[in-house]
């Protein structure tokens, strides 16, 4: 496993205490695990995926991401519908561990509530965060 | 004591090593009152050569195993098992190995495994299988908690063809899920009641048997399209699969899940266990079923190994959440039923369950000749039930004086049932048998 | 050091059973049709199955070289923690093999099945003594369903009471299976910390037990290897809530003959006859997991039970507070016959193999405190539990070690578990092992502990002489190929 300091924590993207990353553009949240998250799982061998057209309150758990004996699951950063899952995961979930925040992204959602993404932390708040976390 | 090793030198020793004065010293943390006083009351201990006496002695008393010419089947069966099957299962590295959690040091029992698993999924014509489960009955259990999970609905479709000991322990199973149980009635056909199952709407899966307890095959083309309107998964169970090497098997007809018991393939019926749990379903299921699975894979060197795989289902990683609490299985039987479908091959395999089909069909025909008739009219396989004139008990313990085993009665689970008895043949009867219980049923 | 035991041999390769045989080739005699064939109903009929066709030695070479990949407890030590992996009797097998019992079908007269009836009450009743327990089922095929069945029984029990709860308090050195046998009965497992000491501590059991609470599911011995000194105050606490404490009893190998689980204040325990009662486990099974229970429990347990019957011994269902059945007959009774055998050759001896096994666990501890850091360093029962923290520096982790171990003929201990200790090696030698086998282990270990900082690639690219090298096991998962 890497360092803190090895780990890539891309600008203008928010961060959730549960190690989900949100970046909002346009009105529309794209959602994955962060570069903490992928490290710590080691290899992703399957992702389970909510359907689009659901709705979840903030905190929900949304799917799973599974290593080969590990399971985490995944929790809504933000309150809102599922509007795109990433199908490419079903055949490569690697793309999580090659690419977080790329490739790797998990779900895109509509949030319900503008005011929420405040509770999410910045870039810095996030690694404070971790270094008392860890 | 033979089987310790431990001279009084290698103890002290060993004490001087861990500093302790005596062994009673590791025990100081164990409370004075959780204490025992006084030895455990047990029988003093044998010899190897006692022991042989007292089990000869035990087991010469169970004398319905060895004295008399047994038609009895329901659930449990009397196969011929090739002496290859116990010599090779019996081999201390495949019978003294724990589970394989290390597969470098596991690879025959993986490999035996996966070949169980390929075995098993085309003999009942499914994509997968687990490494197996601990019986039928649980086997069954299990599916229908499957059904509940992937299907979210609430209410199971039961038969009362299903082998009652499998139903009570669906039951026990589910009772906790507060899930309804609707059971379906039997037509005079001895086929389940799909019309029923057709009009209760919206069940999470029909579980049924086939062929089922009485013998007959099941219409589970019907009953699969009907669950599959429904939303719902049909589960097939059965208890002798040797009934595939000559019917079509359950996923040919539509079956979501195959589960059944495996004891006829190789495995004696030792009074109702060990058998083995047979376990097949779809691959869209994979991950909502229960039990260990074997998986291909390749070393670093490219070579190809098997290894347990998908344990994020399984209970000592997903926990609470996992989709059954089962590890330890069966495999040892599982092991068996494979060396014993080795052994017998496709071909045999097809020409065994002919020659049971054949034998079956001989001695209803000449009880019908001999006055017994047989209440149900749809195609069976090595079971049937056959109504007695008069009452089933009385006749079941007459012929028992005269050394024969004629099935079991029916009245105790079907009140309806209570003048019929449920018969079995297998490979095992030859001509001359049935013919003498055909002679003391004529007088 | 004496000469290392593991070495290479000739192993045979060996194909996939299908890519062996030729259509045509039998390898069991069937026997002749000595009846007409009988008519089909051809809207049955299926092709049979695509199985393939092999002569009888084809069959027995298969499978023997299949075998000789694998390692058992008949070929070495096998301290595989919490999975109790001592020496098998032979005589166990010859026993179970009898044909009246082998050959006794399930549901016959009970008059006619008495050798097999008196050994299940016989059996029972030694349970019920080495365990200081009531009552007894035997129907439980494997531990996880006698924790099952267990938890079956405390939620009958409180159905009975109308009286409702939804939790069940599992500390974090239970089994793995605790949380998962709960569940099916719809208990919510509430996690308890251990102490520093490595046990339960009263005071945090008080905190959790209420009237919502069912009761403990404790393993006692518990996954570090320690009795759970407080298991009196414990169940005292949860019996003022009316609740009931459960004991996983699949470390029942350390306690025999020394230990009352009555007095301790059990109400339900199980018991896995193929960890503590010597019967083979098989490659994953068949096990046996019997349930006992106290008086007040015992109408609660499964049917049939064997009742006495005049002189004799019958089956009976009339037990209108039961859980029901479990399994489809009795059990597995094969796997009773021996364990019955087991109790039958040891007797009291069965005390002195617990003392055995924890001189041995205790010597084992001593000796490789040191070569690995030992986490909770204070007497154990029957197993102890090491961590790689002395190897890490180097780069080396407990699994790096678990696979170099095979190199010098040794089966790994139980890795990364128990949860409670970051990157455990959990060892169980048992009684079976004499003070040489230990010491030849303890060897190897000292060995790789050497490796581990002079020569750090051995481990990692570990095991070197067996069948396979370390295998994918993420492609295995990525890409299920479960038939072939």
């Amino acid at each position: 496993m890497k360092e803190i300091s090895e780990l890539l924590f891309p600008e203008n993207t928010l961060y959730a205490e549960d190690h989900e990353w949100a970046k909002i553009e346009d009105g529309v949240a794209t959602v994955g695990i962060n570069d903490y998250a992928q490290d710590q799982l080691g290899d992703i061998v399957y992702v389970e995926l909510p359907q689009v057209g659901d709705s979840f309150e903030r905190g929900d758990e949304f799917g799973t991401v599974e290593s080969v004996k590990a399971v985490s699951e995944l929790y809504m950063p933000l309150s809102g519908e599922i509007i795109a899952v990433n199908e490419n995961l079903e055949d490569s979930p690697e793309l999580i561990n090659q690419s977080p925040y790329e490739e790797g992204w998990i779900i895109k959602i509509r949030p319900d509530d503008d005011n929420e993404a405040e509770e999410l932390m910045e870039k810095e708040a996030y690694l404070s965060f971790l270094k008392g976390d860890d | 004591m033979r089987y310790l090793p431990h001279t009084d030198d290698d103890i002290s020793t060993m004490l001087r090593v861990t500093g302790a004065d005596s062994i009673n010293d590791f025990f100081a943390v164990v409370p004075e009152e959780l204490r025992r006083p006084s030895g455990m009351a047990l029988p003093d201990a044998l010899t190897e050569w006692e022991l042989n006496d007292l089990m000869a002695a035990l087991s010469n008393a169970d004398t319905g195993a060895t004295d008399f010419l047994s038609f009895v089947g329901a659930g449990s069966y009397d196969h011929h098992i090739p002496e290859t099957v116990p010599f090779l299962a019996g081999r201390s590295e495949f019978a003294t190995s724990y589970t394989p959690y290390q597969p470098e040091l596991s690879q025959g029992t993986l490999q035996a495994m996966y070949e169980y698993q390929t075995l098993l999924a085309r003999l009942t014509g499914m994509e997968i299988a687990n490494a197996s489960m601990y019986d039928g009955a649980s086997a069954l259990a299990e599916a229908i908690l499957m059904a509940l999970r992937i299907t979210k609905k609430n209410t199971v479709a039961l038969s009362t063809a299903v082998h009652p000991f499998y139903r009570q322990v669906v039951r026990t199973y589910v009772e906790p899920t507060g899930c309804s149980v609707l059971e379906l009635p039997v037509l005079e056909s001895g086929r389940t009641d799909l019309l029923t199952l057709a009009s209760s709407a919206d069940s999470a899966v029909a579980a049924l048997q086939s062929p089922n307890f009485f013998g007959c095959m099941e219409d589970l083309p019907t009953a699969a399209r009907i669950m599959h309107d429904q939303g719902g998964l049909l589960a097939a169970s059965f208890t002798e699969p040797v009934a595939f090497g000559l019917y079509r098997p359950p996923g040919d007809d539509g079956a979501d899940v195959a589960c059944g018991e495996g004891q006829s393939l190789g495995i004696p019926r030792s009074f109702g266990g060990p058998g083995v749990g047979i376990f097949c379903t779809r691959s869209r299921y994979v991950r909502s079923m229960p039990g260990r699975l074997v998986g291909k894979t390749r070393d670093q060197s490219g070579k190809r190994g098997f290894v347990l795989t998908l344990a994020t289902r399984e209970q000592h990683i997903r926990r609470e959440r996992a989709t059954s609490n089962i590890c330890t299985n069966s495999s040892l039987c599982a092991l068996s039923s494979a060396v014993y479908l080795a052994s017998l091959g496709g071909s045999g395999l097809r020409r065994l369950a002919r020659l049971n089909y054949d034998k079956t069909e001989y001695l209803k025909r000449n009880l019908s000749e001999a006055g017994w008739t047989m209440p149900f009219t749809s195609p069976t396989f090595n079971e049937f039930v056959a109504r007695i004139p008069g009452d089933a008990e009385e006749a079941h313990r007459g012929l028992r004086e005269k050394g024969i085993l004629a099935g079991v009665p029916l009245g105790r689970w079907y009140p309806d049932l209570r003048d019929c008895l449920l018969l079995c043949v297998t490979e095992t009867a030859t001509r001359e048998d049935m013919d003498r219980l055909v002679s003391e049923v004529r007088s | 050091m004496s000469e290392r035991v593991g070495t290479q041999g000739l192993l045979f390769n060996e194909p996939l059973l299908w890519e062996r045989g030729s259509r045509g080739r039998s390898g069991m005699s069937l026997p002749r049709a000595d009846v007409e064939p009988a008519p089909v109903d051809e809207d049955l009929v299926g092709n049979g199955p695509d199985i393939p066709d092999l002569s009888e030695p084809e069959v027995v070479r298969h499978y023997t070289r299949l075998s000789q990949w694998n390692f058992g407890i008949d070929s070495n030590m096998y301290p595989l923690g919490s999975c109790t992996m001592k020496y098998n009797p032979k005589t166990n097998e010859k026993q179970a093999a009898r044909p009246g019992f082998a050959g006794a079908h399930p549901l016959l007269p009970s008059e006619l099945s008495q050798g097999a009836l008196q050994l299940m009450a016989e059996l029972e009743q030694y349970l019920a003594e080495i365990t200081g327990l009531d009552a007894a089922t035997l129907q439980p095929a494997a531990g996880a369903q006698g924790e099952l069945t267990g938890m079956l029984i405390m939620h009958a029990w409180f159905k009975h009471h109308d009286d409702r709860r939804s939790k069940i308090i599992v500390p974090d050195t239970a089994h793995g299976t605790n949380p998962a046998s709960a569940a099916l009965c719809g208990y919510r497992a509430v996690p308890a910390a251990s102490g520093p000491d490595g046990i339960l501590e009263t005071a945090v059991i008080d905190r959790l037990m209420d009237d919502e609470t069912a009761g403990i599911m404790i393993t006692n011995p518990n996954t570090l290897g320690f009795f759970e000194e407080n298991i009196k105050a414990i169940a005292q606490i949860v019996h003022r809530h009316d609740g009931l404490v459960y004991c996983d009893g699949a470390n029942m190998n350390a306690l025999m003959g020394i230990v009352d689980l009555a007095a301790a204040g059990v109400d339900i325990l199980h018991l896995n006859l193929h960890k503590t009662f010597s019967t083979p486990h098989g490659g994953g099974g068949p096990g046996s997991g019997p349930v006992l229970v106290r008086k007040k429990l015992e109408p609660f347990l499964p049917v049939p039970r064997v009742v006495p019957d005049g002189k004799g011994w019958r089956l009976s269902d009339d037990f209108p507070l039961s859980i029901g059945k479990i399994h489809a007959f009795q059990g597995n009774f094969g796997v009773m016959v021996k364990a019955y055998s087991y109790i039958r050759s040891m007797g009291a001896d069965l005390k002195r193999a617990s003392q055995l096994a924890v001189l041995n666990a205790n010597y084992l501890k001593e000796r490789l405190k040191g070569v690995l850091h030992l986490p909770y360093d204070r007497p154990c029962m029957h197993e102890c539990v090491f961590t790689d923290a002395l190897q890490q520096p180097y780069g080396i982790t407990t699994l790096d070690m678990a696979k170099r171990l095979m190199d010098y003929g040794f089966h790994p201990p139980t890795v990364y578990f128990p949860l409670v200790v970051k990157d455990a090696l959990m060892m169980e030698p048992t009684e079976t092992e004499s003070r040489d086998d230990i010491d030849r282990f303890v060897e190897a270990l000292e060995a790789v502990a050497k490796e581990a900082v002079e020569s750090p690639e051995l481990l990692r690219e570990a095991p070197h002489v067996c069948k396979t090298e370390r295998l994918d096991e993420t492609e295995a998962a990525r890409n299920p190929r479960l038939t072939g």
